[in-house]
């Protein structure tokens, strides 16, 4: 484990974490399935801080970020949380906002759920959080097919920040995007990090965004964490093969 | 603006289908004045009701005649019944759009909350004996299910007494009454259709992002369902609520000879015998209506509703 940051607060600590499915059975006649998906994941991420979490596709990194907002079952260990709300940006811009409702809708839902803020309190938090991630209030009134990718996924953004949440995870918030948009996406979330004070769990498969962004990285890979450190160390010094291997492929090393 | 063009172009299918019938009726074999005389007529007496009847014209003559009376809501007169078509369709056409929207109430019913049951509880015991057992309700034909339920509702459980029917000018009550189980029959079959629909949009739409990002925003699975999963799953839906209405109004002709309900049915079976013309063409152009409306106002739902047509 790296020592970084340990003078800071914390604000989310994971310890020991597997995870498990059961594979639906497809037929009367089949046995059920056990999968793996997380063999013992520990660490811990602190205020301020942005954390890369890289690995190869299928190995946990969307189901650790599900796990942590608890929208899969743990079959064993601990995810303690320091602050309220931590909040989710999805890799998928387009389908993860429903196409049905208004973005005002979509935004101060989470307000009328969880807060007793009045309407017009609720209109002016989503005018001020659009105008943060950089689209005008009139967006309110359109629905998600209106929109760009990119306009979809700052309004993804925004709707992360309705609740104010210290903890942001964003599984690979831009890899649907195309690569201007995407830069521009990473300089927001940068951008917002500073001004907010969030710590990001940024997911990702693209070591280079990975090293422009981030303070610190993990390797993920099979379901456990083989790497943790800064981006410097990992970067220049890295431990494993695998690492050494990821840094090849992508043109680093 | 679509909305217009729509109504318009449903304008011009009714005048293709009117069209159409007409025609249709003037060339097929069979001639009205001998159903009516009989074949023991002498060739002066047909030739007179002929005359009488306005069959001897040329046809496009006979053709602009009938739209004009149409036009001004005049169908003719019945050639066996010897009443104005139109008082004897207006008799009817209750007893079969009655039957028609009971069938499709029950229909929405049926399906929505049994969908959302299955969809709620999908691998629970209940949930999949509600699909097999759909599945064989799904190929019942409303004929047979229409001799069923007289066997089990009417002659058994004594529900109702099949065969007979009273008329909505005499007892609305009882005329519905009598209604209903006609319509379950024509319902049941579409029911099931609508149900399968309905579920596998419903159990697609819970599969997708927008509900991991609903549930982040703090709602419970109930609110998630109700507010954002359901409506998105009943888009497909209306598509085919219209054209069940279509084939149900279709399905009410048939089913009435079954339970003995005097409506539509009945007279245009027996004037398509007596080559009544004017009788079959009214109501084949009422049918048409009914149909090209109960699109039309699909078409408009769909507008409302479906985001992504706006």
């Amino acid at each position: 484990m790296s020592d970084v940051c340990n003078n800071q607060t914390r604000i989310l600590e994971v310890k020991d974490l597997f995870v498990s499915f059961t594979e639906e059975k497809s037929s009367l006649f089949d046995k059920k399935k056990k999968i793996d998906v997380l063999n013992g994941i520990s660490f811990d991420m602190y205020e301020g801080e942005i954390v890369g979490l890289v690995g190869e596709s299928g190995c946990g990194k969307s189901t650790l970020a599900k796990s942590i907002l608890g929208l899969n079952k743990i079959t064993k260990g601990d995810i303690i949380h320091y602050s309220q709300y931590p909040q989710m940006i999805f890799q998928d811009p387009y389908n993860s906002l429903n196409p049905s409702k208004t973005i005002e809708f979509i935004l101060e839902e989470s307000l009328k759920n969880l807060t007793k803020l009045n309407v017009e309190e609720r209109r002016q938090k989503a005018k001020k959080r659009l105008e943060q991630v950089g689209l005008d209030d009139h967006y309110l009134i359109h629905k998600p097919g209106e929109l760009s990718g990119g306009q979809r996924q700052r309004v993804c953004i925004a709707n992360a920040l309705m609740l104010d949440p210290k903890l942001l995870i964003a599984d690979e918030p831009v890899s649907a995007l195309d690569v201007t948009i995407q830069a521009q996406i990473i300089k927001l979330l940068a951008g917002l990090q500073k001004e907010l004070g969030l710590s990001i769990l940024f997911i990702s498969h693209d070591l280079r965004v990975v090293y422009e962004l981030c303070d610190r990285v993990m390797i993920m890979k099979d379901g456990k964490i083989i790497e943790d450190g800064t981006v410097d160390e990992v970067y220049r010094n890295p431990q494993t093969d695998y690492t050494k291997q990821l840094l090849l492929s992508a043109g680093i090393m | 603006m679509k909305i217009l063009k729509k109504i318009v172009s449903s304008i011009l299918v009714v005048l293709v289908v009117s069209t159409l019938v007409f025609v249709a009726f003037s060339v097929i074999p069979g001639d009205p004045a001998v159903a009516k005389l009989g074949t023991m007529a002498t060739p002066e007496q047909l030739e007179n009701l002929r005359q009488a009847m306005g069959l001897t014209d040329p046809l496009p003559v006979r053709y602009v005649h009938w739209v004009l009376g149409v036009l001004q809501g005049d169908f003719g007169t019945s050639y066996s019944y010897g009443i104005p078509v139109t008082d004897l369709i207006a008799d009817k056409l209750p007893v079969t759009v009655t039957m028609a929207i009971i069938s499709m109430f029950i229909m929405i019913v049926l399906a929505v909350v049994l969908a959302i049951y299955s969809a709620y509880h999908e691998h629970s015991l209940l949930g999949r004996a509600i699909g097999v057992i759909n599945q064989v309700i799904m190929s019942i034909p409303p004929f047979f299910g229409g001799i069923i339920i007289t066997l089990i509702f009417g002659l058994t459980f004594k529900l109702f007494s099949p065969g007979g029917y009273i008329s909505y000018d005499i007892n609305l009550g009882k005329f519905i009454g009598y209604m209903i189980w006609p319509a379950i029959a024509i319902a049941l079959p579409k029911a099931s259709m609508a149900y399968s629909l309905l579920l596998s949009g419903l159990i697609g739409e819970k599969k997708k992002d927008y509900v991991r990002t609903a549930y982040s925003r703090g709602n419970s699975s109930k609110a998630v369902f109700y507010r954002h999963i359901l409506k998105n799953a009943c888009i497909p839906v209306i598509t085919f609520l219209g054209m069940a209405f279509a084939d149900m109004i279709a399905g009410t002709l048939v089913i009435e000879q079954v339970f003995g309900i005097p409506g539509l049915g009945m007279i245009l079976l027996t004037s398509i015998q007596n080559r009544d013309y004017p009788v079959v063409e009214a109501i084949i152009v009422c049918i048409a209506v009914l149909v090209i409306f109960s699109n039309l106002l699909v078409d408009i739902l769909y507008k409302v509703v479906d985001p992504r047509t706006r």
